[in-house]
């Protein structure tokens, strides 16, 4: 890569932040506790609108692995998702009624509260229905990946998305607040993903999944990305370009070996196809405030319109833990033991 | 009073101090070298938190970073206190904040005690040690580095190119031959003075003083002139990745580390609340005499080592990427791509399926339709038979395919009828086990109803075109694919003989005679539609030479003895 292109990407990169910038005003603190951040803490940042019945279970999730304070930007819920958040004594709580879709899909809003309060703390951002699994993730708690990889000189750890569905039409159970939604949506597709190298910002590319086999396969190019860098040791120069798809400086998204080893890498247990999923869809569709004009909804709206898909096949893997993760590659420990 | 220990601490001061609090509850004195970094404050909360005990020393601090002399310096210092604090001593042992004790200080006196002697020091010629940070063996030694490895990584390689090229060297001093290992020892109190109070400890000091990494090498090097006995191996348990850096020992590690029967282990993660606890609690069993046995533990990290600098062949996935390189695998499993064979026999696929225990898939990459065995929708890992998701990244396909069913050997058909885009992929990739019966696929147009004898004209020129490509690509020299190809007249000359090879290829274990062919499809007649084809401008010339007739004598011998039983080869 020439001195222009590193130039360019580098202007790019100042762009994101000063967009972040600009959409500061957007949010409105209404809890702060950052004052109990303390040094080596690990922050998650997330966005979320009317997810009120997740909640718990994602932050007993996060809770006990270790995540030590939460920023949250909640985008105009009309459940009590807010009031919930404000009780909780480790959550600083931003408040928005600003369009998803102009902010980036909430990109400018966290890469901004990341900036102000992310700078030298390792950050975790993930949706509310995203579940962070790493090697050794049940013996370990994060700050041992996070303290090994501050010894190895690594300041990303890629997560792919691994889609997981119900067994049976994806309404057929109902999921009770508090529940461990993988109880639920516990099967997985072990083996049909694509990767590809994605020349500007340097990582991969990564498609598949049961969405693109039940949803995409008439145009696979559409198929949702799944690559994720979601845990990066932050410092304020940063910025998310797509999601946790890629970052900049595009360092961070070189995650992956290239001459035949295995770094380390985990999974984000993307537990979105429950009973929520199917009135969610409708309305987020209509709303039309998410990626590609809702592309994503409306194929699934088109699809789930007609009868309840079932994702699940024969040859669907259900989920055990992370070794097994490891075993069937799409994950690994790289070099840590 | 037998063994003391020296302690280097720089960080995770509570996990040092209940460590040294455990070996002097024992019955150890212990001299503690607080790294300068520390501030003062948290240094003296350290020190208090050991105030109550008479046999812990401090020693003047020192700045110390990584792989410099200062370590060494500090070393030295805390050595000679301990020498002069408690001169009963008959072992020092070298530890850090962030070493454990795994088995009674009691066990370790005992076995040292049975060793009056000898001294516990990994010390390795240079020319023998694996390791290699930055790819320095002897220059350790005769270099100068003035730059940090660790901060100014440029400066240091162009530093190291310079003295490359102008030859510039440093004379080693007389009577030493440099040795590396290990930074933790557990030396004789007379070897540890001898190196202490050397008498050219000057000149030593000021030449190691320069030498990269000298905690490696300065205790290493002179303990093999001062010493009456060198016992290359160190007593602390500790492994190092490809970096050089150490591994860390978690929770997980309990059971591993207590098999280990090592006497310490380093390092611990300072939030390893189960090993400390578990570790430094009263013993509850009577002393053992075991020599320490770290292969089990050894073999944990090794394979991490290898995994991380090897990966597992043919995977694909978010952290293993590899280049498109002839040097490393592109699939995880040998697989056959059988090219002919369904034209020319009826019940091919069945057949093969039968006979191997293998999965047989029909044409994998049919423009219009992906052929999984029976048919299936989805097979191993959710991949669908969808046209579009393979052709999207129809590599991904088949190394997908290959992976997700690494245990049962893959056999797919191909033509010049199907997509082409993985050519590459197979004909370098030593998986790949190909056989063609080259112009079967005329076969296919002369059996085919729904073309008039234009259209079959037209479509053989265009696969004739296709598989002829396909052939010079294949027979070129140097594919790492195996290769097998016969004309369709030589294969129809002895059908057992070359179904017998392949299988034998795909089962090499269980040479099976066999006993039965696949049904050929009826020929009669093929010969003259090679000749309307030829009488039409088309010469036909990958099937080989056809008799008019349609069935020459060979084929005719063929076919009429399809329960051939063949001697095992």
């Amino acid at each position: 890569m020439g001195v222009v292109d590193r130039y360019r990407l580098r202007l790019e990169r100042k762009r994101w932040l000063i967009r972040a910038f600009r959409k500061r005003r957007q949010l409105t603190c209404i809890a702060d506790r950052t004052d109990l951040i303390k040094d080596g803490d690990i922050l998650l940042f997330s966005t979320l609108r009317n997810e009120k019945i997740r909640l718990p279970y994602f932050f007993d999730y996060y809770r006990r692995m270790g995540v030590n304070h939460f920023l949250m930007v909640d985008n105009a819920s009309d459940d009590e998702t807010d009031e919930w958040l404000i009780d909780q004594p480790d959550v600083s709580l931003w408040q928005t009624g600003s369009s998803y879709r102009r902010s980036r899909f909430g990109v400018d809003w966290l890469n901004w509260l990341q900036r102000i309060y992310g700078d030298g703390h390792w950050t975790l951002v993930a949706d509310v229905d995203e579940f962070l699994v790493y090697p050794f993730c049940d013996t370990r708690p994060l700050q041992a990946l996070t303290d090994w990889m501050d010894a190895s000189s690594i300041r990303s750890f890629p997560a792919m998305l691994l889609d997981m569905y119900p067994k049976g039409p994806i309404d057929a159970q109902t999921y009770v607040e508090g529940q461990n939604p993988m109880e639920i949506a516990s099967w997985f597709d072990s083996g049909n993903y694509q990767y590809s190298k994605n020349g500007k910002y340097g990582n991969l590319w990564i498609q598949g999944g049961p969405r693109a086999r039940a949803f995409f396969q008439d145009q696979p190019h559409s198929a949702p990305a799944l690559n994720k860098t979601p845990l990066v040791k932050w410092k304020s120069s940063y910025a998310y370009v797509d999601s946790t798809h890629m970052a900049l400086p595009r360092g961070l998204n070189q995650v992956y070996d290239e001459y035949g080893g295995e770094r380390m890498s985990g999974c984000l247990l993307h537990a979105k196809f429950l009973n929520t999923f199917v009135e969610k869809s409708e309305e987020e569709k209509s709303r039309q405030q998410h990626y590609g004009k809702s592309r994503e909804y409306k194929a699934y709206a088109k699809h789930l319109g007609t009868t309840q898909p079932d994702l699940w096949h024969e040859h669907s893997e259900r989920y055990i833990n992370w070794r097994q993760l490891e075993i069937l590659g799409l994950m690994s420990k790289g070099n840590w033991a | 009073m037998s063994l003391g220990f020296v302690m280097l601490v720089h960080a995770d001061l509570d996990r040092a101090s209940q460590v040294a609090r455990y070996w002097v509850e024992n019955g150890c004195p212990v001299v503690i070298h607080i790294d300068r970094k520390v501030s003062d404050a948290a240094a003296k909360a350290f020190a208090k938190t050991l105030s109550d005990l008479d046999t812990v020393r401090f020693a003047p601090r020192f700045n110390c970073g990584w792989g410099t002399w200062s370590l060494v310096k500090a070393t030295q210092v805390a050595s000679e206190m301990m020498l002069k604090e408690f001169p009963h001593l008959n072992h020092i042992a070298l530890a850090s904040g962030s070493c454990l004790p795994l088995r009674p200080v009691v066990e370790m006196i005992e076995y040292l005690s049975e060793h009056p002697r000898v001294d516990f020091i990994e010390s390795v010629t240079v020319e023998d040690v694996p390791w290699t940070i930055g790819g320095l063996h002897q220059e350790r030694f005769t270099l100068r580095f003035p730059f940090s490895w660790k901060t100014h990584r440029k400066a240091f390689d162009a530093y190291v190119r310079l003295q490359r090229r102008f030859g510039v060297q440093r004379r080693i001093p007389k009577g030493i031959e440099p040795h590396l290992g290990s930074q933790w020892w557990c030396l004789t109190r007379e070897t540890l003075s001898g190196i202490l109070e050397h008498p050219r400890r000057r000149q030593l000091d000021r030449y190691f003083r320069r030498v990269w990494i000298p905690d490696e090498s300065y205790f290493q090097s002179i303990a093999r002139i001062v010493s009456r006995q060198v016992e290359s191996r160190t007593l602390t348990l500790s492994k190092f990745d490809l970096q050089g850096k150490p591994y860390v020992f978690y929770d997980d590690h309990l059971q591993h580390l207590r098999k280990s029967d090592c006497f310490m282990a380093r390092k611990i993660w300072p939030r390893a609340d189960r090993l400390y606890d578990a570790f430094l609690a009263p013993a509850e069993r009577a002393p053992r005499k075991t020599e320490p046995n770290p292969q089990k533990i050894d073999r944990v990290f090794s394979l991490a080592a290898e995994r991380q600098a090897f990966g597992r062949p043919g995977l694909y996935m978010q952290s293993r990427f590899p280049k498109d390189d002839w040097k490393i695998a592109k699939t995880a499993a040998p697989y056959s791509v059988f090219q002919g064979f369904t034209e020319l026999f009826e019940d091919f696929e069945q057949w093969l399926a039968q006979r191997t225990g293998a999965r047989v898939h029909g044409n994998l990459f049919d423009w219009t339709k992906v052929s999984f065995e029976g048919g299936a929708r989805v097979v191993e890992g959710g991949l669908p038979a969808s046209v579009n998701l393979r052709d999207s990244n129809p590599r991904a396909f088949l190394t997908n395919l290959i992976w997700n069913s690494r245990g049962q050997r893959q056999c797919f058909q191909y033509g010049p009828y199907d997509r082409q885009d993985i050519n590459p992929l197979i004909f370098w990739d030593d998986n790949a086990h190909l056989s063609v019966i080259s112009g079967a696929w005329a076969i296919k147009l002369f059996r085919s109803k729904d073309l008039d004898f234009n259209a079959k004209r037209r479509e053989a020129a265009w696969m004739q075109s296709v598989e002829d490509d396909f052939l010079s690509n294949l027979r070129k020299a140097g594919l790492p694919a195996r290769v097998r190809i016969w004309t369709l007249a030589d294969f129809i000359a002895d059908p057992m003989e070359y179904l017998q090879e392949i299988l034998n290829e795909i089962e090499p274990n269980t040479p099976r005679r066999l006993a039965e062919a696949p049904r050929m499809v009826d020929l009669t007649g093929f010969g003259l539609f090679l000749q309307q084809l030829k009488n039409a401008g088309m010469k036909p010339y990958l099937t080989g030479d056809f008799p008019i007739d349609g069935e020459s004598t060979e084929v005719k011998a063929a076919l009429s003895k399809p329960y051939l039983v063949k001697a095992d080869r």
